[in-house]
């Protein structure tokens, strides 16, 4: 078993409990314990930087300085929320590379009786766990219902791969990892050229036309490419995707309906576990008719949200401009 | 969006700070930073962004209200409480800013609530008066 210092991150205890659900039903298969950090609080995501800067990295700050604490046998923090990765990492970066910073960030955290040591620590991403320490070799030994002719859009998602302050992924702008991940489940991967491009964000909640259009672009581009499913590694990503899914086809006038899963959902189901220990049944569109397809049943019971939405035609609104697909995609 | 962010760096060489602060341009920023790793003088152009949106909360510059507004709701949240708490901040910036648009948004937040995606009450750190004195450190070390 490799030890891991653990940091959920606020969404995995709520929106995104599917994906805390479904990493602990694989983390024994996976020789992963996970060692969650005492007390942490909230990583601030996008919104305290913009309020107060310094305030922004010592309340990260006051995470990493208890899992240094905390480090025992391990000093790999691994956080499965894409933003929280990139505040830890980041912070981490910046501290080592700016000593001004470094004793702000200290000075304020000297306020709570901490000090954290820049670069005491390795910040890592559970993908990158999986596929760098786990190994691809080992996932694929775990396999016995694998995802054939499941087709799978990979979606990063921007905050993973970009701006790597480590240097951790093989592309900032198209990384490989989730790709070859998902082909070692036995799926069928599609080549999603919009694999990081933007999810909206917290545009959802401060101008929805955008966020409905960023939207749009991805669940638009994985139809082209007749994706049944969008995997993904993020709580965000996952909320605006498929949360707002009927919202932006109410919108545009449009009924995509592509279920958003997390990556070790389909993982959980690939090793053979039954989807009421993945978290399946808490999302918006429904992923049975996609399950059904590799012969997988989920017992769940309906639900009323987004079907029951109010009935509001809106009149199709011009967007960002689409991106083009080639005409002669590849077939199956 | 007022400005592209071309212009932005234009304008902030030409010294037009109290436009730049008044611009709209940043609290569009989605944090994707493709900029940044596109940049071929490597400015990390998110951070600037960043620094930005805090100068002009600082100053009280900004016209733009929703997105500065949904900011300070969600770190008064954190600065409370330790954890994120999206019920709150869902409903608070709902009747704040959309009240129009509530009813559509209901169906959602129903899903949320019974699909247990979302709790009605926040969850509290247990060292919540240690986090605070930082975060009240760090914002004085901030003014000095």
């Amino acid at each position: 078993m490799a030890k891991y210092i653990f940091y959920p991150g606020c969404s995995l205890t709520r929106n995104a409990r599917a994906y805390l659900d479904s990493l602990v039903a694989i983390n024994d298969r996976l020789g992963i314990q996970l060692d969650e950090i005492d007390d942490w609080n909230c990583c601030g995501a996008t919104e305290y930087m913009a309020i107060h800067t310094i305030g922004a990295w010592a309340l990260i700050g006051r995470n990493l300085a208890i899992a240094e604490q905390q480090a025992n046998g391990s000093r790999t923090v691994m956080a499965p929320c894409s933003a929280c990765y990139l505040n830890l990492a980041k912070t981490d970066s910046y501290m080592q590379k700016d000593a001004k910073l470094n004793e702000q960030v200290n000075a304020a955290l000297a306020a709570g009786n901490l000090h954290y040591s820049a670069g005491s620590l390795e910040i890592r991403h559970l993908l990158d766990v999986i596929v760098n320490d786990v190994g691809l070799d080992a996932v694929k030994a775990e396999v016995v219902r694998p995802l054939s002719g499941l087709r799978i859009a990979p979606y990063y998602g921007c905050m993973i791969a970009r701006p790597d302050p480590e240097h951790r992924w093989d592309d900032v702008e198209h990384p490989m990892a989730l790709d070859r991940l998902l082909e070692a489940l036995g799926a069928q991967v599609i080549d999603f050229p919009m694999k990081t491009h933007c999810c909206g964000g917290h545009m959802t909640q401060i101008n929805t036309p955008v966020a409905y259009d960023l939207i749009r672009r991805l669940v638009h581009t994985a139809s082209e490419y007749r994706a049944d499913v969008i995997a993904v590694l993020c709580p965000m990503c996952q909320l605006n995707l498929d949360a707002y899914q009927p919202d932006m086809n109410r919108f545009f006038n449009t009924n995509y309906q592509i279920p958003i899963l997390y990556f070790t959902q389909l993982m959980g189901l690939a090793f053979g576990l039954e989807p009421e220990q993945l978290g399946f049944g808490t999302e918006f569109v429904d992923a049975r008719p996609a399950l059904r397809r590799i012969d997988i049943e989920v017992a769940v019971a309906e639900t009323p949200a987004g079907d029951a939405a109010p009935k509001r035609v809106k009149k199709v609104k011009e967007g960002l401009p689409m991106p083009r697909m080639p005409e002669d995609e590849e077939t199956s | 969006m007022d400005h592209t962010p071309r212009q932005i760096f234009a304008m902030i060489r030409a010294d037009m700070r109290d436009a730049v602060l008044k611009s709209n341009t940043p609290w569009h920023c989605v944090s994707c930073y493709y900029c940044t790793v596109r940049c071929p003088q490597e400015v990390h152009i998110t951070d600037v962004m960043y620094t930005l949106k805090s100068m002009a909360i600082r100053e009280k510059r900004y016209d733009e209200t929703i997105a500065p507004d949904f900011s300070q709701s969600f770190i008064g949240y954190i600065e409370s409480y330790g954890r994120s708490f999206e019920f709150g901040l869902a409903t608070r910036h709902h009747l704040r800013h959309r009240l129009l648009q509530t009813p559509a948004a209901v169906p959602l937040g129903f899903g949320m609530l019974t699909k247990g995606r979302m709790d009605l009450t926040p969850q509290r750190i247990e060292h919540i008066e240690q986090l605070q004195a930082i975060l009240s450190r760090a914002l004085e070390l901030e003014v000095s």
